[in-house]
């Protein structure tokens, strides 16, 4: 149907398991960004080409995969945390549950009643799958930066979903956009509040100095 | 009758040669001359005319050892196919038996180990069985992945046939049959970022360990069942990552060679520039590359 979509998905849902297993930060923001790029790229595989699809992609591909990424690491670099000290769940249980909620995501796309144009394709079973380990980021992880990290993957997965309705509905496309902002917020909030935090912890370090 | 003849030549004279390129290519990569070619070839031979010292407290397991592990490994090779030609010998199901050869060859290995009494080599076997409980499932799920796609359970027809027509249709679930095999390939033959064939600290080292205390001919055949192990399963790992199929059957026995070489400079390579993994991130790394067979086998069922 789509060339290289296919290929595309699957490269998006092994990075799902990248962002699952990896203990370092590092790792997962950039796994986020890759993920966000190659989604940036999928619009511009499956339409033909034009002027305002290839503003589009810029935007997505400038969002996701640049601007994004950019604050998390000004962020993670302000906080001064490089790893995921303790998730809830460790790295390989969170992994084989995320292999069985891709497995799973395979069988309740196959069972929903789809458009017929839709059926066949990886896009409803990659959207669910990413859904879920967004998910599952987001439940296992204590960290406020690798939540916001969940929570991009979790975007992402609504966004390859909203890849399927852009002819029917492209308020669809916008709001995913919008998301994106949302998260935008959050990492500002993060980095103003570990900032504040920061501050906080300095000055009673001082105070003590000066009793003594 | 002639391919039958050239596959076991091929089997038997070429898998320590897969060693010495490999270790040319280090050799390469830190700037050395390094050993000849044929070091490996020098190396059995020199083994096999030396005298063996058993130790007192071993039974007939600590022998049985090299020469099942040995024997397994030419079994293997008699089944699986070369190049673009079938193996001597193919039955359906004959993938299980291939599978479970392996099984066969680590159960003497690590069972000759404990053998010994020695504290350090029962470490390396319980090394031994963990990783290779994890590397298991994914050999599975390749063999079951690729029934699936051929239809069939026979080894030659499910590898010689068909690969070349699957690609452009199941690119993605082969893409990653291919990946998650390579790390088989590397773990099951302790190579670098699992295993360290060259170090002797015994703390680190997992196959190695395991037969510290075999000597002369019996520590042989161990080396000469290792390179024949790689050779079998670099061929079988060839079939999904470079199915070429040039049409005149003795080309193609070129191409294969010539594939295989190339396959360990690229162990070589990765040797080179990797260094070895701790041994906590060894369990996560096969339990990845299971997931990611597991994966290819819902992505062909869907």
């Amino acid at each position: 149907m789509y060339p290289f979509a296919d290929q595309a998905l699957v490269f998006v849902m092994l990075i799902n398991f990248l962002a699952l297993g990896s203990s370092r930060m590092n790792v997962s923001v950039r796994a986020v960004a890759l993920q966000g790029v190659t989604l940036g790229i999928l619009p511009g595989i499956m339409h033909t080409f034009s002027w305002h699809l290839l503003a589009i992609t810029a935007g997505i591909i400038l969002a996701k995969g640049v601007a994004i990424p950019w604050l998390l690491v000004g962020a993670m670099r302000k906080a001064e945390i490089r790893r995921e000290v303790e998730p809830l769940i460790g790295y390989i249980p969170a992994l084989v549950l995320g292999a069985i909620a891709t497995a799973l995501a395979f069988v309740f796309a196959a069972k929903l009643p789809l458009a017929p144009e839709h059926q066949g394709l990886l896009f409803i079973p990659a959207s669910i799958a990413t859904l879920l380990t967004g998910f599952l980021l987001l439940v296992t992880r204590r960290k406020a930066i690798s939540q916001v990290i969940g929570y991009l993957v979790l975007e992402n997965g609504i966004f390859i979903f909203g890849l399927l309705l852009t002819e029917a509905m492209p308020v669809m496309v916008e709001a995913g956009a919008l998301l994106d902002l949302l998260v935008g917020i959050f990492v500002m909030g993060i980095v103003i509040n570990h900032i504040s935090r920061e501050f906080s912890s300095i000055d009673t370090s001082r105070l003590t100095a000066l009793k003594e | 009758m002639t391919h039958i003849l050239i596959h076991i030549l091929l089997v038997l004279l070429m898998p320590p040669l897969l060693l010495g390129v490999i270790g040319k290519t280090k050799a390469f990569f830190a700037g050395r001359v390094g050993a000849p070619y044929l070091q490996p070839y020098y190396d059995i031979w020199k083994l096999m005319r030396k005298g063996s010292v058993f130790s007192e407290t071993t039974t007939w397991l600590f022998r049985a050892g090299p020469i099942v592990t040995l024997s397994v490994a030419v079994t293997a090779s008699l089944l699986i196919p070369l190049g673009n030609h079938s193996a001597p010998f193919s039955f359906a199901g004959d993938m299980i038996l291939f599978a479970y050869l392996f099984g066969l060859a680590r159960f003497f290995t690590v069972a000759a180990a404990l053998d010994t009494g020695s504290s350090f080599e029962g470490m390396g076997g319980a090394r031994e069985a963990t990783f290779s409980c994890l590397a298991e499932p994914t050999l599975f799920f390749a063999l079951v992945v690729l029934a699936r796609l051929s239809g069939s359970l026979s080894l030659s027809t499910m590898l010689t046939g068909s690969i070349t027509t699957l690609w452009p249709d199941s690119a993605p679930s082969l893409i990653l049959l291919a990946g998650s095999l390579f790390i088989i390939l590397l773990a099951e033959n302790c190579r670098v970022p699992f295993d360290d064939p060259n170090t002797h600290l015994e703390l680190t080292m997992i196959h190695e360990v395991m037969v510290l205390d075999h000597s002369g001919p019996a520590f042989g055949y161990i080396l000469y069942g290792a390179a024949m192990k790689l050779f079998v399963l670099g061929a079988f790992f060839l079939h999904i990552a470079f199915p070429f199929k040039a049409g005149d059957p003795f080309l193609d026995w070129g191409v294969f060679i010539i594939a295989m070489l190339l396959l360990a400079v690229v162990i070589g390579i990765v040797e080179s520039i990797m260094a070895r993994l701790r041994m906590v991130r060894i369990p996560q790394i096969l339990v990845a590359s299971t997931i990611l067979a597991a994966f290819a086998l819902v992505l062909v069922l869907r």
